[in-house]
């Protein structure tokens, strides 16, 4: 795959302004190979040795192929004795509730802050940005003791109520969103009977969709790596989620690295997917998230 | 308060004759935004969200300080009140203190990885071939798994692993061993950290490159300016906000390293960070007074530094209220 390096601007497919490429056209593009061969080197060679038998790992160096390449064994392994189908399901269960949980409590604030008028206002906000300051990494050592005085050390519940809980960034997203829907929508269905919960479910929540798709996407690909509360809260062999169990494999799998490398593979696969299939929805969200 | 203040680009509503609303007998009152339950359905709303972040995050913090000014246990019913001993102590035991260089890597590394996000975003604005295939290969490493991404480069760096082999490939023969001295070992779990987060910056810079106005440049090309002049006088001050937000996340994100050296070296050979310390103090060595200060501390310095930001780069954002 070179690239044509002649200094003719590509048609660009987006809307953007055509500019000729500076001089050093032949280094930008050099710059750029350099810069994938760093991101893809290390996961191409984990991929390789996912597919490689342990003699083959042990005999061949790092960068040799492997002699089959649908030896899928040690994709087997993975998921038999590294518990990766509970993981799965585990990861699944926590992703489905703190993701619609901080889709309703988001949407919710949002609604109540920017469509209602009532003295605390300005407090409420105040408290939600503060708490944007707050880094998770410095609380969980009291926030431990709140779980445990629910008694929920070592559920599934834990992490679900932590990540419904401290998401500030889908409230502000929800926000910025909401102030887009004209309010005389509001009025309308006010004139024809409907409550203050029935305008929100039946007018706001769905016109929310973009930013819904947003939250979502976001929400989930960060709750779906997250390593740092599941670690925490969640000790038993039968609770481990994705980053956990993949945690998991140093001690028994020791030194196999195929099957540590097919375990990370299985991890990776589905975030490569997503990204594929969403690619402008996760830029946009992320920016959105960062730059809050 | 009945009315909402008029903001702009808002429908003013104001109080509507109610003549045409189908109320059945003995519905709502007439006059709806006069009711005394106008007053109270945004706090319906709000009840579930405050109850969370009063619970999950200023009920912590709280108790977080509280603790710090005993020697308790975690578990036991009994706690003594130490007073300032436990932030005497972190800032003069030298194997407490030490962490805090540690942190000095990862920030030297987040100098790297803002330069070189910053130089990709400036390329990748301009057109060129395959520029979306270029933009989803510095960004995917931000979306993996960390847990992966550290058996990826436990393999990168370990002995005859993709390191040696790409150096050996190069004709470079070496047997060092990357993660086997602190310094080494800092340096390469930093680097890991650069992989992992330049696309997060290269992505917002990019982003706040391609919402400058295209006249600009033009205007600027027909005043003779080069390449360096237009990055010097139109890119460089366009940015700096998301810049000035960068740097803050990196200095706030070097204090507060976990995932990485946890998962690659479980903080031995000197890679223990600050949060790797807490972490085994408050849940290995049961020393909660002793980690709740620390955690004061690490969040303390992060407010700090926040704040010297806000004070340098005023933040000219719509409040959100």
């Amino acid at each position: 795959m070179t690239p044509d390096l002649t200094a003719t601007p590509a048609p660009a497919r987006a809307p953007r302004r055509r500019r000729r490429l500076p001089v050093g056209a032949v280094l930008t593009y050099l710059s750029l190979l350099a810069a994938t061969a760093v991101v893809l080197l290390p996961l191409t060679v984990v991929f390789l040795t996912s597919l490689k038998t342990s003699e083959e790992v042990g005999d061949g160096g790092a960068l040799s192929l492997p002699g089959n390449w649908l030896n899928f064994d040690n994709y087997v392994t993975a998921f038999t004795d590294g518990n990766m189908l509970m993981a799965f399901g585990n990861t699944a269960f926590i992703l489905f509730f703190s993701i619609g949980g901080t889709v309703v409590i988001g949407s919710m604030t949002a609604y109540a802050v920017d469509r209602f008028d009532f003295r605390a206002k300005k407090l409420v906000m105040a408290l939600f940005l503060i708490a944007t300051l707050v880094p998770a990494v410095t609380t969980q050592v009291a926030t431990f003791q709140v779980i445990s005085g629910f008694g929920l050390v070592d559920t599934r519940w834990a992490p679900i109520l932590l990540y419904m809980g401290t998401d500030i960034v889908s409230v502000y997203i929800f926000l910025q969103f909401i102030r887009g829907i004209p309010t005389s929508l509001d009025e309308a269905a006010r004139l024809d009977g409907a409550n203050a919960f029935t305008i929100y479910r039946k007018i706001i929540f769905p016109l929310l969709k973009p930013a819904i798709a947003t939250v979502v996407i976001i929400k989930g690909i960060t709750t779906y790596n997250d390593f740092y509360i599941p670690f925490l809260y969640m000790h038993s062999e039968d609770l481990g989620t994705i980053s956990t169990a993949l945690f998991r494999f140093k001690g028994p799998f020791g030194a196999h690295w195929e099957a540590i490398s097919a375990g990370a593979i299985l991890v990776i696969l589905p975030t490569l997917i997503i990204f594929l299939l969403l690619q402008r929805w996760i830029y946009n969200g992320f920016s959105q998230g960062a730059t809050k | 308060m009945t009315g909402r203040s008029t903001k702009k680009g808002r429908a003013h509503g104001g109080d509507r004759p109610a003549g045409r609303r189908r109320a059945p007998a003995g519905g709502p009152p007439r006059s709806w935004r006069h009711s005394p339950l106008r007053r109270i359905t945004p706090w319906l709303f709000l009840a579930a969200p405050l109850a969370l972040l009063i619970t999950f995050t200023y009920v912590p913090v709280a108790s977080m300080i509280s603790y710090s000014f005993t020697d308790w246990d975690g578990v036991s019913p009994d706690r003594e009140n130490v007073g300032f001993d436990n932030y005497v102590q972190i800032f003069t035991r030298p194997e407490l203190f030490r962490v805090f260089f540690v942190s000095g890597y990862y920030l030297a590394a987040s100098v790297v990885q803002i330069a070189v996000a910053l130089y990709f975003a400036v390329i990748l604005s301009f057109d060129l071939r395959f520029r979306n295939f270029f933009k989803g290969i510095l960004f995917f490493p931000y979306l993996i798994n960390g847990v992966a991404i550290g058996f990826v480069f436990l393999y990168f760096f370990q002995d005859g692993g993709t390191l040696d082999s790409v150096l050996s490939w190069l004709g470079v023969s070496t047997d060092h061993p990357w993660l086997g001295d602190p310094t080494s070992a800092n340096i390469s779990l930093a680097g890991v950290s650069v992989w992992r987060f330049t696309g997060l910056n290269f992505v917002l810079f990019l982003g706040a490159i391609q919402s400058i106005p295209g006249e600009l440049y033009e205007a600027a090309e027909l005043d003779g300016a080069g390449k360096w002049k237009q990055f010097r006088h139109i890119i460089a001050p366009s940015i700096k906000p998301v810049i000035s937000l960068s740097v803050i996340l990196a200095i706030s994100g070097s204090l507060s390293v976990f995932e990485i050296p946890y998962i690659m070296t479980g903080g031995a050979t000197g890679t223990q960070t600050f949060v790797i310390q807490t972490i085994k103090l408050a849940f290995q060595f049961n020393k909660t007074g002793l980690a709740s200060a620390a955690a004061v501390v690490l969040l303390l310095i992060i407010l700090l530094i926040t704040w010297i930001q806000r004070r340098l780069v005023p933040d000219d954002k719509v409040d959100l209220v």
